[in-house]
Parts: structure tokens; C-alpha cells; sequence
């Protein structure tokens, strides 16, 4: 109900909008939950568990119960608390967890069988049998229990991150905060303001009081006029701090476009819907303020139950009464605030119900001392209350309950690293530990401060401790004069008696719950939480933790500050994964990268593999061919009889030069480069410092100190910091320098016997084979473009890799291409180019697995015994030299043509096919259409030595048993007379 | 988290590869022990301890980094090439 003349909505633009189908219409600047409250809406919810019929229990993000379903399909969002959206034209909000609907659940039934869902009844109850969880337990309860539902489909919203950096972050606007950055930001500090509400200004828009003789409200406008005239302020609304992390990062969620519909957009663009922030801050003073807590009492869930001080802002703030006839329940001082603003708002108050005896006394309402609320009724709604003193009980009709245990300082923020918060008897309260998180002050009401007059003092004095640290001068403007009375408070946690008392609101914990888990043994507050689920899901207990906290401690006979706190993480507010992803999603997940011949291989329908980040081309299918084999043993035929071109520009390459660039590859490669002349290349195997095989690849000397070293693709980056390790940890002194460049060069692999023909054609200099021996390089020109020529061959074949810069690949694979179709042959992609290799047994990254040496490979002579290098103590260790390990083999299929495969596993045939007689593995296999069968490679034990032996391959995977021989790695022109032309 | 890179100032932890604890290289001749405990064997300490990280996506230097592993509190940050792991050759 809307109190005409209260609140800051006064003379707002009503707003439509609808709840479960049903139009209402509320005001600009109201929460959903202010505007069902002013259209007298309060069952909003179903709760957890038992389906209980919940309304709106509070006015921030702290709320339990008032989760409701914005949108439909894909921009669906569930768990949106009521508190906290606010209202806008045309929203559509509806309940969740129920069916048919909020007011009709058939779930309810569950509240009647409440005996049997006790603490830990999960684990109790669905035990047997055992195939039954999966079946029918889990989607039964799944089903039962739970918040609101994801759409299943794929997020449409778009999401966006931030960094920001500052002096001073303030988080909160409350009085504290405000006078944080009004000191700080006088002092010319670069601040930075966050408030998690739509508005600036914490408690002082919802109390009803005064700064400097003025009215709060008007005040807390001068006081903002102030902050944003200055330069060096940030204010940031609808902005919540989520997290606090090492060396003065925040996390931050800035709720964008929550407020506004969907399709709203911002000089044509959508605005994205979250924004997460990383705040790198030197300071920061936390001016988080408190939550209050409830009291626990038989059906105190009831709609129509709330706390004082949400009360008390429905009212000031959005000129809200919550009922016609209100009743407060409380154990402090500060919840007669509300019954006063009520009072002086004319709404009528039933009966003041304070469980002191020595509770203020007052002329406007009648006030029962030492007086405890025991139960509730009313169905969707509260009826009355009842109320026991020494009178006995007594029933109060009533609408709507205001209570209040106390407040709990929202210490939350300076327990993230770890910190413990402290206990205050006097406030019967956790406060933040000085210096928990390094950098960050406490003021205001989250350090236990809860006059306005100790909040506006507190926060000007944290920002002048860092005025000084930061060696600024502190302008001596006067602090302003506020409310300074003291908060008095005595225990009362739980209202003995029948029945279920709620603690936790939003997972449906009640005051019995921690008692059974107490009487189980789980009496460690971490035990109890997990046990009762207490403090988990969406409000992580914010309401409830440490009145749960208070009942163990007296179930178990302990002091509350003994049983300790649960452990606060981040975040303080639930971030979408959107928004902690944001830049992340799809490709920005996995960037794609794209050699200069990613056109043509478009245009011509290849298919596409990808290698890392790469993209190379599979193969290049032609008219007629119905397989990818047929396309394979196409392009590995070009190669073999007139000549193929394939794209390898992928391969990672390293710039090398210094006067000690020789140096360098004596000591990470295992063979000798310094001996290598320059125009020509060498094969280089690279081991880890733990003996193994690191990485294989071809460097050129193309100068006294100038080499390119390649490496495979998929090492390119590890290869690369391995180098600048060396360069930079172990042999600083060393002059040589090493740069990537990948990227700079278009390079193309041209394989046949007619490559040399093909190239002849298109280089400015014509090459012969005298000039241009196997292993040489040099430069060359294309049309007068400067580039590089390689004599290397991975296929076997007469082969040169041109290299040209990278701006020119395009129409070099393009000219490539057209010559090779002229003589015969065509481009080959990925799948030809691995047939080709393993019919001369080279290896790749299927081959170097991390787990094999030199030896393994049949490389043991090229581990150098001349000098030192990377991997050579650790390659002698017995272990590795063991003759007893495997060794690379090519393997062939005996009898009709089978299938091999990679990772396939090798038996001798008289062995059992179990693990502990396994001989080796299969790394690649392939079809070689020149053999006409399938080939593969290999690792078996003592392999070298059982070159013609019989083995049996099984792979279960596949499906496949099959006899191979043993046979040498290299397939095809073992004596390599075809390479050397 | 942040580091602070002696040639590119404060920067965020994304911007760094972690390898692991700072170790003075072996002679290539050491024992056999000496090299199974460089290459496998880490102290793990409850405290400060000498750290290699690589600033990937900045200037590319190899830092030593001196962090505090139970507060993270980072108390000296050098470039590695100072820092004498290399060994004796």
C-alpha cells in the first residue's frame, strides 16, 4: 500500500508491468519488490524444500526468499531477487519452483512429510538400492527441490569486462563511505565510489533523520554534487564488490542493463547486460554497512514476516507500508525506528513486542516488555501473531510482522584472504580483523559503528590514514553532526518451543536441523553448514549464518566466538559466468588462426583440421571423390609421381642471431649445430632437462651468427619460452637474441620429382641440383620478392620448402597450385602430408609424447658427447637407457588387408591380452596407397631386435585383433635416394 | 593478484606464466642425485620462496619472484637474468 507524501518516489512515472501474468503498475525508482508490496503482493515465492509459501523478507541483495524468473527462452533469468530489480516498463516476472503456480503448488505437500526432509535426509533416505539414486532419487529431487530453472539454450546476452585502477576504492555510499571519499577525493586522491543499489546514498535514503541540522536526504544530495564535480571521483552505481584478492584487486559486478528492457538500446547498440570489473586499487576502505538478522520462531517464514529495516526503507524510501496493521517484533534499540517512522506516518502499529525487560518505553505505540513472538498463522499471508510474556500467550491480529535480531556487519569483504572476523559481546557480532586484507580499512557500520554520527567520523578517519600514506594533504573541512545514539541489544536468537523456526530461509534450514546435526556429531560449524546446507545457494547465509552459528553454540555448549565462523569466499553477490567470462565466449574462447592459403583451400572445398589454434587444410576433395581417403591417396600420389604443394607456414620459426647464436643450439639441441655451414640445414632434436624429447625440427644457418630454427606446430610456443629460458635464467651472458617468426613468412612445402621443374619456373634465378644439394638453403626471389629457400623434405620426395613474406602467400599458393596442376600434381593437405611421413617414418607429436627418448626414437647416436647439453645428465639415467624399453617399428598387416590403428596396443600372440603383457602402443597409422595397405608406427619393446617378428594388435576401442609384422620404421626408399634427386 | 615487473611496473598475475621454484642449475658432471633432485624434487615451503615467473604477455622477461606462498604477499620481484641459476657450465 503507497503512503501518499512518503518516500523518494513521490511524483514518479507509474510503470507497467506484469507478475505471473497478472498487470500491475508501480513508479520509476521502485524494486519489483516495492512495487508488488505497494499492489499488497506478498506471496512471491515457494521456498526450497518444503514449498512453503514466502514473501519479501528484506530490501537488498541479502534477500532469501523473493527469487523470481525474468524473460523467457534463451534470455531467460532465473534467481533474480525482487530486492534488487528494478522496475521497468513492460517487465514480466513470474515465480519459480512451484507447480501449477505460486498460489496452487502441488509440491507443498512436502511441508506435511517435513519429518521426514530433516538435515541430511538426502543422505539417510536414498540410499538403497543403489541403481535408484541415478534413476529415480536424483531427477525426483531435482525436480522437487532447487531455485529457478536455466533455459538450456545458449546465452544471447552479451557481456563485458573491465579494469580499473585507483588511490582509493570506497566500497558502499553509505555515511561512512561518503565521507571516505569526500575526505580523499578533497585531498585530490583518485577515488573510486561503489554502491551495489540503483542510487548513491546506503541507510541515509532509508532512515528518516538528520546531518548538520538538515534532513539526511538533503545532505547526502549536497554531498554527492560535491563528489561529482571533482575530476579525480569515480561514482559507480549498481556496482557491487564481489571479491577481494592479493595485492589490492577487487572483483566488481556492474549490473549494465538489468534495469532497463531487454531491447532497449544505446545510440543503436545493445548495452551488455553485466560488467565485470578488476579493480586494482592502493587502498580501500570498506563502508559495506550491516544486514539484520531474524529472530527464529515457530512459522516465522510466513509472508508477511519481515525485517524491521526493510520495513522501515519500504516506508522512507518508496513510500511503502507492508500492512495496515503492523506489529514489530525486536530484541534492540534500533528497530524502534521503524515503529517510530511508521507512527509518524500514520500507519497503525498493533503492538510493539521487545523481548526486554528494559526496553524503551514509548507514547505513540503500546510496548510489550519482555514479551517473545512464539508462532504466526494465516495461510499465503500473516494473520496474527502470538505473543507469550509472563501474561502466558496471547494472539495479536496482524498483517505484517516487522522483527529484528540485531545486525550483523558486513564483514564479508575482509575475510576473503583468509581473515577471521571478531567477536563483540557488546553487539553480539562479528567485526572485521584490522589489517585482514592488506590496504583495506573498515568504517562505518560493517566495523561495528552503527550511529550515523560514528559511520560519517569513521569513514573520514580511514581515508585520512590513507591520505597520509599516500603523502597528500588533508583539507580540514569540519565533520558534519549526526544521530550518535548507542545501540543496545540483548540476546535473543531462537523463541523456544513447538514446531519449526526458520533460520535459513532460502535453503529451508530450521532451528531442529542444526540441533540434529549437533546431535550427530557434525559440530564444527563447516560440518554443520554441509550437513544442514545452511548459508548455501544464492544469499550464502547472509541472513541467517550467524544466528545458525548461535544455536550450535548453545546445542553444543560452547561460546559463540569458540564455535567460530563459516568461511566467507567470493563472490559477496552472485556474477553471471557470462559476465566473469565476458570476451571468452565462442571463438574468443579459443582464437582461431589462419594461414595466408585460407582462401584458396575455401575455394576449393577443403576440409578443415585444427592444430592447436591453427587451421590447416585436410585435404582438397575433387568432382567424383565420395571419401577423404580418395582425395588422401590422390594428393599422396601427386607427391610420389609429379609433385604436391602444401601449406606449412604453421611450423613454428625462430629467428636466431648473435655471436653466440651457435652457442645457444649446441646447448639446447642434443646434436651439434656450431659445426654446421652456412646455406645449409640440419635435423636437431631438442630434449626436456629430464631426459626426454622435447621437441624436433630443421635449422638453417644462413649466416656466420644468424640461424632459423623450425619447430612443430604444435611446440611452436613452448619451444619459444624454452629458448628465452635459456637466453635469460641460465646463460644471460651470453650474446644472442631469439624472436618468433612465425608470422612473418607464407612458407610452402613443394614435394615431387617434379618440384624442382615447378620452382624453375617461378623463382627469378633458376636452381640445379649441384647448386642446390639435399639440406641446403639460401635466398631466393620470386618476381623479384625476396625470400627463402629450403632443400628439406618430409615426404621422402626431391622437396624445398619457399618461403616468402607472409604478405605475399596468397598469391604464391595461388601460382603454386596452377604450375603444379600444369605438371601433373596439386595441393596436399594435412592428411596426405601424414601418410607421406609415416611411409619414411618421421616423426611428429603422436611419435614425441612426452614420455619417449632418443633411444626410443632409434636417435641415440645424436645425442652428442662432444659438449654439453639441456637433457643430457638426466638422459643416463639407467631408466632411460634401459634396453628393455620400447622402440620405435613401422608395423604391416599380415595376410588380407586390415586395419590398424593409433593407440591400439601390441601382445605377442601366445600372451593373454592383458595389461601386464602389454609390448608397446601404435602412434599413427595410415593407408600408403603405394603399398596398398595400411602402415603404422610404432613403440615395442626391445623393437629394434625384432625386426620380422609377429605381434598382435588389439585395439578395444575400435574393435580391432590383427596380426602385424615387425617391420622397419621406414617403409619406402629406406636408402633416401629419391630425397637426394 | 599483481606483480610488479621490473621493466613494465605493476601488472595483473594474467599477464604471467608460473614455472615453479627458482633453481640453481647442476654442473652438467653433478651426481646422478644431485640431478634427480633438481629436476624432481621441491622443498614446497610454508613461506618465502623463490619463484620463476614469465611475464608471457608483457616484455617477456623471466622474473624471480620472492613470494610469501601462505600470505602471497610478493617481497621482491628481480629480473632472472640477475639472479646467477644458470650454474657453472
Amino acid at each position: 500500500m503507497r503512503i501518499a507524501g512518503k518516500g523518494l518516489t513521490q511524483g514518479a512515472k507509474s510503470v507497467n508491468f506484469t507478475f505471473n501474468g497478472q498487470h500491475l503498475m508501480g513508479l520509476e525508482g521502485d524494486t519489483l519488490a516495492s512495487a508488488l508490496l505497494a499492489n499488497d503482493h506478498h506471496l512471491v515465492a515457494r521456498s526450497f524444500k518444503y514449498h512453503r509459501p514466502r514473501g519479501i523478507l528484506t530490501a537488498g541483495s541479502e534477500e532469501p526468499n523473493a527469487l523470481v524468473t525474468l524473460g523467457t527462452g534463451a534470455a531467460q533469468d532465473p534467481n533474480i531477487r525482487a530486492t534488487t530489480q528494478e522496475l521497468y516498463e513492460g517487465l514480466e516476472a513470474r515465480s519459480q519452483n512451484c507447480w501449477p503456480s505460486v498460489e496452487h503448488d502441488i509440491l507443498s505437500v512436502n511441508n506435511l512429510a517435513a519429518p521426514f526432509f530433516g538435515a541430511g535426509f538426502y543422505y539417510k533416505t536414498f540410499m538403497w538400492p543403489a541403481a535408484f539414486w541415478e534413476k529415480l532419487y536424483e531427477p525426483m529431487i531435482r525436480r522437487a527441490a532447487g531455485l529457478g530453472a536455466l533455459s538450456g539454450e545458449a546465452d544471447t546476452d552479451a557481456y563485458e569486462k573491465a579494469f580499473a585502477f585507483c588511490d582509493l576504492l570506497v566500497v558502499g555510499s553509505g555515511p561512512a563511505g561518503l565521507m571516505a571519499a569526500l575526505t580523499a577525493g578533497r585531498a585530490g586522491a583518485d577515488v573510486m565510489m561503489l554502491e551495489e543499489d540503483s542510487r548513491m546514498g546506503g541507510r541515509l535514503l532509508v532512515e528518516r533523520e538528520e546531518i548538520n541540522g538538515k534532513p539526511a536526504a538533503l545532505w547526502l544530495a549536497e554531498a554527492l554534487a560535491e563528489l561529482q564535480a571533482m575530476g579525480n571521483v569515480r561514482l559507480m552505481s549498481r556496482t557491487a564488490v564481489t571479491g577481494a584478492y592479493d595485492q589490492g584487486t577487487y572483483g566488481a559486478l556492474e549490473r549494465v542493463s538489468h534495469h532497463l528492457p531487454r531491447n532497449h538500446s544505446l545510440k543503436g547498440s545493445h548495452r551488455p547486460r553485466e560488467c565485470f570489473w578488476r579493480i586494482a586499487a592502493k587502498h580501500c576502505v570498506l563502508a559495506a554497512g550491516a544486514i539484520e538478522r531474524p529472530v527464529a520462531f515457530r512459522n516465522n517464514d510466513r509472508p508477511g514476516v519481515m525485517m524491521a529495516g526493510a520495513v522501515r526503507a519500504y516506508l522512507n524510501r518508496w513510500g511503502v507500508a507492508p500492512g495496515e496493521r503492523i506489529t514489530l517484533f525486536a530484541n534492540n534499540d534500533d528497530a524502534h525506528r521503524t515503529a517510530r517512522d511508521l507512527a509518524a506516518a500514520g500507519v497503525h502499529l498493533a503492538a510493539v513486542i521487545d523481548s526486554r525487560h528494559d526496553a524503551p518505553d514509548s507514547d505513540l505505540f503500546p510496548v510489550l516488555k519482555g514479551a517473545q513472538v512464539c508462532n504466526t498463522s494465516g495461510g499465503k499471508r500473516l494473520e496474527s501473531i502470538t505473543v507469550r510474556s509472563v501474561r502466558g500467550e496471547e494472539k495479536i491480529q496482524t498483517d505484517c510482522l516487522a522483527m529484528s535480531g540485531g545486525w550483523n556487519p558486513s564483514v564479508h569483504l575482509t575475510c576473503h584472504l583468509n581473515g577471521r572476523p571478531t567477536w563483540r559481546r557488546d553487539l553480539l557480532g562479528f567485526v572485521p580483523q584490522p589489517d585482514a586484507v592488506p590496504g583495506l580499512r573498515a568504517a562505518g557500520a560493517c566495523n561495528g559503528t552503527f550511529s550515523t554520527q560514528g559511520a560519517l567520523c569513521e569513514g573520514a578517519a580511514a581515508a585520512a590514514e590513507v591520505l597520509e600514506a599516500l603523502g597528500l594533504q588533508r583539507h580540514g573541512a569540519p565533520l558534519p553532526q549526526a544521530d550518535d545514539a548507542p545501540y543496545r541489544i540483548a540476546p535473543l536468537w531462537t523463541v523456544p518451543g513447538k514446531g519449526r523456526a526458520w533460520l535459513d530461509f532460502q535453503n529451508d534450514v530450521t532451528v531442529k536441523d542444526v540441533t540434529q546435526a549437533a546431535a550427530e556429531n557434525f559440530r564444527s560449524v563447516e560440518h554443520m553448514k554441509r550437513y544442514t546446507t545452511q548459508g548455501m545457494a544464492t544469499d550464502q547465509g547472509k541472513n541467517s549464518n550467524v544466528a545458525a552459528l548461535a544455536v550450535l553454540a548453545d546445542v553444543t555448549g560452547r561460546s559463540i566466538p569458540e564455535t567460530g565462523s563459516t568461511t566467507f569466499r567470493p563472490p559477496f553477490v552472485p556474477v553471471a559466468i557470462g559476465a566473469m567470462g565476458a570476451g571468452a565466449a565462442d571463438q574468443g574462447f579459443k582464437p582461431q588462426r589462419f594461414v595466408t592459403s585460407q582462401d584458396v583451400a575455401e575455394e576449393r572445398g577443403a576440409s578443415q583440421l585444427e592444430v592447436g589454434l591453427w587451421y590447416r587444410a585436410a585435404y582438397f576433395p575433387k568432382q567424383g571423390e565420395t571419401s577423404w581417403r580418395q582425395s588422401c591417396d590422390r594428393e599422396v600420389m601427386y607427391v610420389r609421381k609429379a609433385v604436391g604443394v602444401c601449406d606449412v607456414s604453421t611450423l613454428g620459426k625462430i629467428d636466431i642471431q648473435g655471436a653466440d647464436a651457435a652457442k645457444l643450439l649446441d646447448f639446447v639441441y642434443c646434436n651439434t649445430f656450431s659445426t654446421l655451414k652456412q646455406g645449409r640445414v640440419r635435423y636437431g632434436l631438442m630434449l626436456r632437462e629430464d631426459g626426454f624429447v622435447m621437441d624436433d625440427g630443421t635449422t638453417a644457418r644462413l649466416g656466420q651468427n644468424h640461424y632459423v630454427m623450425t619447430t612443430t606446430t604444435a611446440a611452436a610456443g613452448q619451444v619459444m619460452a624454452h629458448l628465452e629460458f635459456i637466453l635469460q635464467v641460465l646463460r644471460p651472458e651470453w650474446d644472442v637474441r631469439a624472436t618468433s617468426v612465425t608470422e612473418h613468412w607464407a612458407q610452402f612445402a613443394v614435394a615431387g620429382p617434379k618440384s624442382r621443374e615447378l620452382l624453375n619456373a617461378l623463382l627469378d634465378q633458376p636452381i640445379d641440383s649441384e647448386g642446390w644439394p639435399f639440406m641446403a638453403c639460401g635466398e631466393v626471389s620470386v618476381l623479384g620478392v625476396k625470400g627463402r629457400l629450403f632443400r628439406i623434405s618430409f615426404s621422402g620426395e626431391e622437396a624445398y620448402e619457399l618461403a616468402l613474406p607472409a604478405c605475399y602467400g596468397d598469391s604464391l599458393f595461388r601460382s603454386l597450385l596452377s604450375r603444379a596442376e600444369g605438371l601433373g600434381g596439386g595441393a596436399y593437405g594435412m592428411e596426405a602430408l601424414n601418410v607421406l611421413r609415416i611411409e619414411k617414418g618421421f616423426i611428429t607429436h603422436a611419435e614425441i609424447n612426452g614420455t619417449v627418448t632418443a633411444q626410443d626414437l632409434g636417435m641415440a647416436g645424436m645425442l652428442s658427447k662432444k659438449k654439453t647439453f639441456i637433457g643430457q645428465a638426466m638422459a643416463a639415467r639407467p631408466g632411460l637407457v634401459d634396453p628393455d624399453r620400447v622402440q620405435m617399428v613401422g608395423l604391416k598387416p599380415i595376410g588380407a588387408v586390415k586395419e590398424l590403428s593409433a593407440g591400439a596396443h601390441l601382445f605377442n600372440p601366445e600372451d593373454p591380452v592383458e595389461r601386464i603383457y602389454d609390448q608397446g602402443y601404435v602412434t599413427s597409422a595410415g593407408f600408403s596407397p603405394l603399398m596398398g595397405h595400411t602402415i603404422a608406427l610404432g613403440f615395442l619393446k626391445q623393437g629394434a631386435n625384432r625386426i620380422g617378428d609377429e605381434i598382435r594388435l588389439v585395439d578395444h576401442m575400435r574393435g580391432l585383433d590383427t596380426l602385424c609384422e615387425v617391420v622397419e620404421p621406414v617403409f619406402f626408399d629406406p636408402e633416401g635416394e629419391r630425397t637426394r634427386g | 593478484m599483481r606483480l610488479s615487473c621490473p621493466l613494465c611496473g605493476d601488472r595483473d598475475r594474467r599477464e604471467f606464466y608460473y614455472k615453479g621454484a627458482a633453481l640453481r642449475r647442476p654442473a652438467p658432471d653433478a651426481d646422478l642425485d644431485v640431478w634427480h633432485e633438481h629436476v624432481n624434487l621441491r622443498q614446497n615451503p610454508a613461506g618465502p620462496l623463490a619463484e620463476l615467473w614469465y611475464h608471457e604477455m608483457g616484455c617477456g622477461s623471466w622474473l624471480t619472484v620472492t613470494r610469501n606462498t601462505v600470505t602471497h604477499e610478493i617481497m621482491e620481484v628481480a629480473l632472472a637474468s640477475t639472479s646467477g641459476l644458470g650454474g657453472p657450465a
